[in-house]
């Protein structure tokens, strides 16, 4: 019987993104256990239960220990966390939240991360999302649940300099927005790396 | 592209969005009362006008929230947005 082996959505593009020049770095984030939250009203005694105040502004997301807080909605937050297992972190999420009323669910296999770093991987994204993404409105902590060419993301703006963006897409939309990023990414390359 | 303007996520492109009808449809006071005849009204029957019309929207490839908006449907455009429990805009 084959053997079954955890594999990355992104596997096979890891040695194609490794090719890109600086200016348009694309690296395939970690897997992070992700746990989403519904909670109806936010107040002093989620922040202690939770160990983080949660973001209400639209549109912006916070370091929250090891991972970050992400605004989804007005009663709906994405937590993610780098150190625990998708199991412990769910666990945890939903025994602070639970008796405020809210829930928590874990989403991790829902989305992978795609990092992109460099001077123009602003313009790479603007070739495909309608988001003013220039650092004087999207600067770092900003957030944005967007489509970016035909794939839904969530944008998260990691930097001021509008030089670093970490993008969630789900799971199997990866491969067809590595693609599209790469051939996004085309006109700022001046090594031929779209040999796939 | 038409920008809609999100009560939660600010302007957003048309595309994210999707059209869920008339607003402000009230569910039946005593359902069990109702004839076919009513019940179709209920549920199949809505206005058709030309010109201001309140309508139901979601924000589908963002925040996936249901607002209102008040729409012009001869030229298209939004003359307001707000959310569901605010009450209908009185328009001019």
């Amino acid at each position: 019987m084959a053997e079954l082996l955890r594999t990355s959505p992104l596997q096979a593009w890891t040695d194609t993104f490794a090719r890109l020049p600086d200016p348009v770095g694309i690296t395939a984030e970690p897997f992070v256990a992700t746990v989403d939250v519904r909670l109806g009203t936010v107040g002093p005694e989620a922040s202690a239960a939770l160990g983080v105040d949660l973001p209400t502004a639209p549109n912006t997301w916070v370091p929250a220990g090891t991972g970050r807080a992400v605004w989804l909605g007005p009663d709906e937050w994405l937590l993610t966390s780098s150190t625990e297992t998708p199991e412990e972190f769910e666990a945890r999420v939903r025994a602070a939240v639970l008796p405020l009323g809210g829930s928590a669910t874990d989403v991790s296999a829902q989305r992978i991360g795609l990092r992109l770093t460099g001077a123009r991987v602003r313009d790479v994204l603007a070739t495909g999302c309608s988001i003013d993404l220039h650092p004087r409105v999207f600067g770092r902590g900003s957030s944005a649940q967007t489509t970016l060419g035909q794939a839904g993301v969530v944008l998260l703006a990691l930097s001021d300099a509008a030089d670093d963006f970490l993008v969630l897409v789900r799971s199997s939309f990866a491969g067809y927005l590595a693609d599209w990023l790469l051939d996004a990414a085309l006109e700022f390359t001046t090594t031929p790396t779209h040999d796939r | 592209m038409q920008l809609i303007a999100c009560p939660w996520c600010g302007p957003r492109e048309e595309v994210e969005f999707s059209y869920g009808g008339q607003a402000h449809v009230p569910y039946p006071d005593s359902p069990a009362e109702l004839s076919d005849e009513e019940w179709a009204h209920y549920v199949f029957f809505r206005d058709n006008p030309k010109g201001r019309f309140a309508e139901r929207w979601n924000h589908s490839a963002g925040c996936r929230r249901w607002f209102n908006a008040i729409r012009d449907t001869a030229t298209y455009r939004f003359e307001r947005v707000y959310r569901l429990d605010d009450p209908k805009p009185v328009t001019p």
